[in-house]
């Protein structure tokens, strides 16, 4: 491999970067970290016509090698050879703005002087004459010195072109061109020299992009428009994942059932069925949901809408010390805290930062909803309270919102401790409106849900086996309890002792343990729990939902669920949490004040409930 | 008059910028999209309910958000 061709992608921020990328690499790419630092290394294998297969990297966005974020300085390091372990590249591919050239240049100057084989690619150029610019690219060309292709990268024109530009650019691999080297004011005076000569007409069309802010961004509407957008992703989790994850439900169910049938009795066929089927398809479920979370994102990125709710968020995150920048963020954690806390990269300030990625496991995400749904399937009669609205889904609003406000509150007494520190900045380009690709949607969709699946496939299986092992062994004697007899209802009866006094019984205590791995296991446990407990089929067959409505009482569910709003019970958000914070300090933190919350409020909820004689 | 005082929809010219009264690394970002003396800047959109923080401002053929504390660290003049 050593002798494999290494080509990267650079630009501008907003250049249609990632798209070009995966036309010329495919669904297949890896994503990983650059070691030692938390930004995003994507890599893919580029085949050119001639079937020669190159290593292909999209380095992160740039304004300039002069870097005043991590990803500029990451950007700089690997196209100039100076990241350790990672190769130099061997083509540059400069990704441009067509409708931006005068902005876009300004960094291409600094690419280009580093002499190494280089290909433009003038991309968007759909976007620039629908804005009223006419380009010429042989201009442009004449002017750099190198090749330049017209491409338009989400409706895949100009791919071919740019692959027989890149394959031509093999022969000069290893020589250094000497280009003129410039300082800041010389590479702007470039720059615009260099796009007066490539743009030979402009006319003044009014942008639809400006028609379209007026509405999105208008101090009032625009808000009330983001609210009723949120609102409709909302029902949408919720209302069109249902039949999916309803039917993977199912599937689990009869996978489970046939299995039963089929094997001849024994603990292999107990261990398959109620561990490992029962299990993972607690977890599968969520798959629908995720999807959907990410859909709207990834729409709401790749159109270019996402800056436009940060900027209309930014006032409310500076209310608490944050920016509009944690917006994103935070609204990736309402799927899950995973990609929420990865979002953070794009924050530039590290207080900011950290700050967010402490408050973001305090958004609900979706782990905590098979949880909340089993309890207020439970407990919260089906009533209608007026208006059409129904007590169930008003109680699940409240935890929601509870999560919101609890965060807000967090993020605004760490702003005034421990991350103490002045205002910070909110310099964020508003990029143009864009229709977006179905197969970029569909390739950052895939990227997800393999994320979430692996991770189910892993530590949620592995946390629902050893759990079943806990609760099955030792075996009971006939007349005796299976789940006092075991070792899991032994480290249950200790943790019990802590658990008792917020009105947790030692059920619950039980199905915490497995649930440190994730929330959502909570649900299983429970299941298995009770479910190895009964003597009968039947009883076994029974909802866990009725069941639990004839084992705890009021004040306990609603005690149980107030610990979930805070509890951080997910293994893989505190893994995540170290590696971003590169250490234990604030992840211990952050699991320490959690549980705190969670202990109290869970407390409150439990008395105040007993109190008023619920 | 500084830009975060400057009406939607109006044009001027920055004057000057204050960079001592900016963080270095909003400086830096500033410099990186163009912000600098002599060129056209244009008030494109408030911040939410008429407050102006933060404010969208055309440069060039961008759109860019920032906060009132750095855009009162421009100065303009009459385009």
């Amino acid at each position: 491999m050593s002798d494999t061709i290494r080509v990267a992608l650079l630009g501008n921020p907003n250049a249609g970067k990632s798209a070009l990328f995966n036309k010329l690499t495919g669904a297949r790419q890896k994503i990983a970290n650059y070691p030692g630092v938390t930004v995003e290394r994507v890599a893919g294998i580029l085949t050119l016509p001639d079937g020669t297969q190159m290593e292909a990297i999209d380095l992160p966005g740039a304004y300039a090698f002069d870097a005043s974020s991590p990803d500029e300085d990451v950007t700089r390091k690997v196209a100039q050879g100076e990241f350790p372990g990672e190769a130099e590249p061997d083509i540059l591919v400069l990704v441009l703005d067509a409708g931006n050239l005068e902005q876009h240049l300004v960094f291409a100057q600094e690419v280009l002087a580093l002499g190494k084989p280089t290909i433009v690619a003038l991309n968007m150029v759909d976007m620039a004459e629908r804005d009223g610019l006419k380009l010429d690219a042989t201009v442009l060309s004449q002017a750099l010195g190198v090749p330049v292709v017209e491409t338009v990268a989400v409706r895949r024109r100009g791919i071919d072109q740019l692959k027989a530009a890149i394959a031509e650019a093999r022969g000069q691999v290893g020589t250094l061109a000497d280009r003129p080297k410039m300082d800041a004011t010389e590479r702007r005076l470039e720059a615009r020299t260099i796009a007066k000569a490539t743009v030979f007409q402009t006319s003044r069309a009014r942008r639809i992009g400006d028609r379209l802010d007026n509405v999105l961004l208008n101090p009032w509407i625009g808000p009330l428009i983001l609210l009723v957008l949120l609102f409709v992703i909302f029902q949408a989790v919720f209302a069109w994942a249902a039949p999916l994850s309803d039917a993977l439900d199912a599937g689990a169910g009869a996978l489970g059932a046939w299995v039963k049938a089929e094997m001849p009795e024994s603990i292999l066929r107990d261990f398959l069925t109620e561990g490992v089927i029962a299990g993972v398809g607690s977890v599968v479920v969520f798959l629908p949901q995720i999807i959907i979370l990410f859909l709207f994102i990834l729409i709401m990125e790749a159109t270019g809408y996402m800056a436009r709710a940060a900027f209309l968020m930014d006032r409310l995150m500076a209310g608490v010390g944050l920016s509009g920048r944690s917006f994103i963020p935070l609204l990736s954690s309402f799927a899950c805290a995973i990609p929420g806390i990865m979002a953070t990269r794009s924050i530039a300030d590290p207080k900011d930062r950290l700050t967010t990625i402490l408050i973001a496991p305090l958004m609900t995400c979706s782990a905590r909803l098979p949880v909340y749904g089993v309890l207020i399937a439970a407990f919260i009669p089906a009533r209608d309270v007026g208006m059409g609205i129904g007590l169930q889904g008003l109680v699940m609003f409240c935890l929601y919102l509870a999560g919101i406000v609890a965060a807000l509150v967090v993020a605004l007494v760490l702003r005034g401790t421990l991350t103490r520190g002045e205002a910070t900045g909110f310099i964020m380009e508003l990029p143009r409106y864009q229709l977006p690709s179905i197969a970029d949607i569909a390739i950052g969709l895939w990227q997800r849900a393999w994320v979430f699946l692996r991770r189910a496939g892993t530590i949620i299986f592995s946390a629902t086996v050893i759990l079943w092992v806990l609760l099955s062994f030792p075996q009971a004697e006939p007349g005796e309890s299976q789940v006092d007899v075991s070792i899991a209802g032994q480290i249950a009866d200790g943790l019990n002792v802590v658990l008792e006094p917020i009105g947790f019984n030692r059920e619950i205590s039980l199905a915490l343990v497995p649930a440190m791995a994730a929330r959502e296991v909570a649900v299983s446990a429970l299941a298995t729990t009770y479910a190895i407990d009964a003597s009968d089929e039947e009883a076994e067959a029974e909802g866990l939902a009725s069941t639990l409505s004839t084992r705890w009482s009021l004040p306990t569910a609603l005690a149980f669920l107030a610990w979930f709003v805070f509890a951080p019970q997910c293994l893989s958000t505190i893994a995540v949490a170290r590696r971003e914070t590169n250490g234990w300090k604030w992840p211990a933190f952050m699991v320490g004040y959690l549980f705190a919350l969670a202990y109290i409020f869970a407390g409150i909820t439990y008395w105040s409930a007993v109190t008023l004689g619920l | 008059m500084t830009l975060e005082s400057l009406q939607p929809g109006h044009r001027a010219r920055i004057a000057s910028i204050d960079w001592d009264a900016l963080p270095p690394a909003d400086g830096k970002r500033m410099r990186a999209l163009g912000f600098e003396p002599g060129v056209e800047v244009s008030m494109a959109h408030h911040g939410v309910f008429g407050g102006r923080d933060p404010v969208a401002v055309s440069i060039g053929r961008m759109t860019i958000a920032l906060r009132k504390v750095q855009a009162a660290a421009i100065s303009l003049e009459q385009a």
